[in-house]
């Protein structure tokens, strides 16, 4: 049930002895190898994050992102530094999509001072305002109209950045995304809202709370809608290297669908399958739709891959992601007395801020 | 703090207005956003005159979509603009109440100090004449409840002026509540450069016998319960907190110290009303210089009714803040 990335011993067998073209459907062949370990990156760091969480180094909610790799990468990898990204609480990846180390990531998740967050935050707030990935939003829906404003900001600057908004499924049933598409349609705001459609909102289909498809939800809005699979990475990179391109020449806001699947519970708290899909579903999907085998079959077919070079890579990985985890064991719990800090900016005012007889 | 500044007898409601034009001209990421605040020059005109000042870039009508465009602000603010977000009313700003407490409020602390978010909301809040219970009511504590918001409610003009240029300078959300009944009340203003810092009382009458505490509307309730007293020849200082969070409580100890007696006037229901808060301050801080229980006039614990009898026998007035001085002063 950990994707079904690992190596086949007859796809080796047939790849390594024909010529390997310069090119996969369209991208150079290093490039494409740089995704696939890029995904086994954010595969390694879940699983981490899981083994972590069942010893409780990890504590509270902790909703991992494994076998929506491709949709991490596709969406954020094309995206300059100085655009805009951020997500609701199944962010981990992103995160490390848009810069952020595994080492700041994982202290993160284990709530230590090295965090991205300095451990206030925790796995649903990662923030690297350096990095512009902001958040790491916990209400359903509630990161929407930020991703809007940062839009506007963009926009009422003359800048030519994107921000690129991540929602589940289940978002678009709140009328945050009604309103900031219907805004940022208005301005003609530089946002592309992205739909990573894993079909369940916690443990309700979509299908069971909408009677209209996905791509039909940004109609009402003017705001053009498009469809992609989510697990092909390589197809999502296309879609968003065109969408950016549009969207920084002032096409106005975008809206995509991208079809994906959930390969873990809604949470660490939640069983993988269960009351609400079957134990069938999930292993038929993680057998046949991993965005991390899609790209190995392509480099193995391609002879761009083999078994001796996919364990170096996998091995290099592991070693980053034990290093993150190392990292996040040696650093600090924060300090006591950083209890207050950063509620306000400025603590140093007239009059007083707290009332629990301890803040400054 | 102004001394020798010159005044110009002004409007409350035009006291808003040049504090957000100056502070536009001041700042070009100050901006201004809500319903019908350009075209229409503001519902209650607080925003005359600006779009043809600042242009629709800056002064910009929204849908009606309180959540949304609140959320949009706080967006707006994270990437260093500082948003001036107008709700028609507080009574509308219950649906934006997730984007002002989860993320404006939560963002500073959440990114360990990355992001700021300096943004204003304001608008108009507490009872007004005749609009029932869901267009007349006093929304101060669900913001003061929280940590990173700070809440300001001026009385004066010249308060409204100094404290919304404050509150638009300043690093985290501010939610400047302006009092409904008050836009048309006129005082003196000074002119230019007039910042009244957030968490500073001003005591609007001094006294010796008792202190009257309150904020926005209710000073002026207060203000006529003093005239009244002082014909009883009991001297009463009233005190305007004018920001709620953060709280001049050096300034209510002080007075508490003067005079031993203490009445809280809100408009506010009273249960963890803010009268709640102060009482339970001065009693933790306080107890040894007060001679009686503080005292709380708060408004009626119901909705807003429409009848006006109803209405009137709802709302703290200056003769239950009279009886509630007598009351501390053994008067009775």
């Amino acid at each position: 049930m950990e994707g079904g990335w690992h190596m086949p011993d007859s796809a080796v067998r047939d790849a390594s002895t024909s010529a390997a073209p310069a090119a996969i459907e369209g991208f150079p062949a290093e490039q494409v190898l740089g995704f696939l370990r890029e995904m086994l990156v954010y595969r390694r760091f879940e699983q981490k994050a899981e083994e972590a969480y069942a010893i409780g180094k990890i504590g509270g909610f902790c909703h991992l992102h494994t076998g929506q790799e491709g949709v991490a990468l596709g969406f954020v990898g094309p995206l300059r530094p100085d655009d805009y990204a951020l997500s609701a609480y199944r962010e981990h990846t992103l995160a490390l999509a848009k810069g952020i180390s595994a080492r700041a990531a994982m202290a993160e998740l284990y709530g230590r001072v090295g965090g991205c967050s300095g451990g206030k935050g925790g796995s649903m707030h990662l923030f690297s305002a350096k990095h512009n990935f902001m958040g790491g939003w916990g209400i359903v829906g509630g990161q929407i109209p930020l991703a809007t404003g940062l839009g506007w900001a963009a926009r009422y600057r003359g800048e030519d950045r994107v921000c690129v908004c991540f929602l589940g499924d289940a978002a678009v049933n709140q009328g945050s995304f009604h309103e900031s598409l219907n805004m940022a349609a208005i301005w003609k705001l530089p946002v592309i809202y992205v739909v990573e459609n894993n079909g369940y909102g916690m443990g309700t289909a979509f299908n069971r709370v909408t009677t209209t498809p996905m791509v039909e939800k940004s109609r009402a809005h003017g705001i053009p809608a498009h469809y992609v699979d989510g697990q092909d990475v390589l197809a999502v990179w296309r879609l968003m290297e065109d969408l950016l391109d549009r969207v920084r020449k002032g096409a106005g806001p975008q809206f995509v669908d991208a079809e994906t699947y959930r390969f873990k519970g809604h949470s660490m708290s939640d069983p993988v399958s269960g009351t609400y899909r079957s134990k069938e579903e999930v292993e038929s999907r993680v057998r046949e739709d991993d965005p991390i085998a899609h790209v190995r079959d392509l480099l193995i077919q391609s002879g761009h891959l083999t078994r001796e070079s996919l364990e170096r890579m996998d091995e290099e990985v592991r070693e980053l992601v034990e290093d993150a985890a190392d990292f996040a064991d040696r650093s600090p719990l924060p300090p006591e007395d950083s209890l207050h800090e950063f509620v306000y900016s400025d603590m140093d005012v007239h009059g007083r801020l707290f009332f629990d007889g301890r803040g400054g | 703090m102004d001394g020798g500044a010159e005044m110009a007898v002004m409007t409350y409601r035009d006291a808003l207005n040049e504090a957000l034009a100056e502070e536009m001209e001041r700042d070009d990421s100050v901006f201004l956003m809500g319903e019908e605040v350009a075209e229409y020059d503001g519902a209650y005109k607080v925003s005359r005159g600006l779009l043809d000042r600042f242009g629709d870039a800056r002064v910009v009508d929204t849908p009606i979509s309180e959540l949304g465009f609140a959320g949009l602000g706080v967006g707006a603010a994270m990437a260093g603009l500082r948003p001036v977000i107008e709700f028609m009313t507080f009574n509308f700003a219950f649906l934006a109440l997730d984007q002002v407490i989860n993320n404006a409020a939560k963002t500073h602390y959440m990114t360990n100090g990355q992001l700021h978010v300096p943004i204003v909301f304001r608008g108009p809040n507490g009872s007004a004449l005749q609009l029932a219970a869901q267009h007349s009511q006093a929304c101060e504590t669900y913001y003061v409840h929280a940590p990173g918001v700070k809440l300001v409610n001026p009385a004066t003009p010249a308060d409204a002026k100094g404290l919304l240029k404050a509150a638009i300078r300043d690093d985290d959300p501010v939610v400047v509540m302006e009092s409904e009944l008050l836009y048309n009340a006129r005082g003196d203003v000074p002119e230019g450069e007039h910042v009244v810092p957030l968490g500073v009382a001003d005591v609007k009458a001094e006294g010796t016998d008792v202190t009257i505490i309150s904020h926005g509307q209710m000073v002026h309730v207060a203000l006529q319960a003093a005239r009244t007293l002082e014909k009883e020849d009991i001297s009463a200082e009233v005190l305007d907190l004018r920001s709620l969070r953060p709280l001049d409580m050096e300034a209510i100890l002080g007075s508490v110290h003067k005079t031993n007696r203490a009445v809280y006037v809100e408009e506010c229901w009273p249960f963890t009303g803010i009268g709640a808060q102060i009482v339970a301050l001065i009693q933790d801080e306080g107890f040894d210089d007060l001679d009686a229980p503080v005292q709380r006039i708060t408004q009626a614990d119901v909705p807003m009714p429409y009848a006006r009898n109803l209405e009137k026998q709802s709302k703290p007035d200056a003769a239950r803040v009279v009886d509630a001085c007598r009351k501390v002063l053994y008067r009775n």
